[in-house]
């Protein structure tokens, strides 16, 4: 029986070592950081060249506006975000019980404006939900990324990581063939990386502003030329879930800087 | 919600060159570029960067729309006297910004 169970088992191994290439090992794992030229990096390094800082620094006054019916700002519950956003931006997304899905940080404080501000949510990608989500994120600075263990979220993981093995759109490539065969290779020029989201929200030279886990996927999206979905659309908030479990134990670097 | 950020060493030893860096939240819209309609997106850029030492300009850099956005300027000076550096940003649209920052010479 044990022998049988063996044999079966390496039959599954094979079929999906034949489906889908190998994850990258935990030892190799690179922050996108590394990949970068000294001048990128020193620009991430100072706190007073980081473009980044500039939104962190409009989050932490966002952080303390009163907003929404009730007239309660962030700090009003949260208090000082020092302590108390301490170590969040580590394990999201996560599992919310009353919409039985998860949800990553963007989501999760319009989800807290909608329940105890009374206020609208802020738009996707806009400069105060960027801010704001930099704020949060920063406090985890140094932290490890340590992802939701809860049950009910596994499901979802394996989902994401469905989608980043599967090919898709016209060049009918999945993330998989670029970050995790080829991420030691360039892209005209740019080093491929390895799909370990440990900066963001993240200043890009390119977008010359700041910009979330999910623009930067839309891009990649675009890329391959497949069909994209909508910022918060839960294809989106699945392949951030994997991505996050792929960068298990790596610090947060928020606001990171690329190029 | 235009913000600043300033680096100046609190102190420094009087005859000491000192390196100033100085960062300010702005989109620098070239006014070259067209919307998906054709139209041109109006310039909106910073023109103009100050630098007073006490009350003395030791610094001054007109800005054009080939620089990035959110300006990151850096610059030497010598520490002479404790003091204050002011700084001010002017730009398209009434832009105008103003920081600040401390500086003690021994």
């Amino acid at each position: 029986m044990k022998l049988f169970g063996t044999i079966f088992l390496a039959a599954v191994l094979m079929a999906a070592g034949f489906a889908a290439a190998a994850e990258i090992p935990r030892n190799e794992r690179r922050s996108g950081y590394t990949f970068m030229a000294p001048d990128t990096q020193t620009i991430q390094d100072d706190d007073t060249a980081n473009p980044g800082m500039l939104w962190v620094l409009d989050g932490e006054s966002l952080w303390k506006r009163k907003a929404g019916a009730a007239g309660k700002s962030c700090s009003d519950c949260h208090s000082d975000a020092n302590t108390s956003m301490k170590g969040v931006a580590a394990r999201y997304p996560a599992f919310d019980k009353t919409l039985g899905r998860p949800i990553n940080l963007e989501q999760r404080i319009n989800l807290c404006r909608a329940r105890h501000q009374e206020a609208s949510p802020i738009a996707y990608e806009s400069r105060d939900l960027l801010a704001l989500t930099a704020f949060v994120a920063q406090q985890s600075r140094g932290m490890a990324i340590t992802p939701d263990t809860t049950a009910e979220l596994q499901p979802f993981v394996a989902k994401g990581r469905d989608f980043f093995m599967k090919r898709q759109g016209q060049l009918n490539l999945g993330c998989t063939n670029c970050h995790d065969d080829n991420w030691d290779k360039h892209l005209a020029g740019s080093a491929v990386t390895q799909a370990l989201p440990t900066g963001y929200p993240i200043y890009r030279l390119e977008w010359q502003s700041m910009g979330s886990l999910q623009r930067r996927l839309r891009n990649c999206i675009t890329g391959i030329r497949a069909q994209n979905y909508d910022y918060g659309s839960p294809e989106l908030v699945e392949l951030e879930l994997y991505l996050m479990s792929r960068a298990a134990g790596m610090p947060i670097e928020t606001p990171g800087v690329r190029p | 919600m235009a913000s600043a950020l300033i680096n100046v060493p609190k102190k420094a030893k009087r005859g000491d060159v000192i390196e100033i860096k100085t960062l300010m939240s702005h989109i620098m819209e070239t006014g070259y570029r067209h919307t998906a309609a054709g139209q041109v997106v109006p310039r909106d850029i910073i023109t103009s960067f100050t630098c007073r030492y006490n009350g003395e300009e030791i610094f001054r850099a007109d800005l054009f729309p080939a620089i990035a956005a959110n300006p990151f300027i850096t610059f030497f000076t010598i520490a002479t006297e404790s003091g204050k550096f002011d700084f001010e940003w002017i730009g398209d649209n009434g832009f105008s910004e103003k920081a600040s920052a401390t500086i003690s010479v021994e």
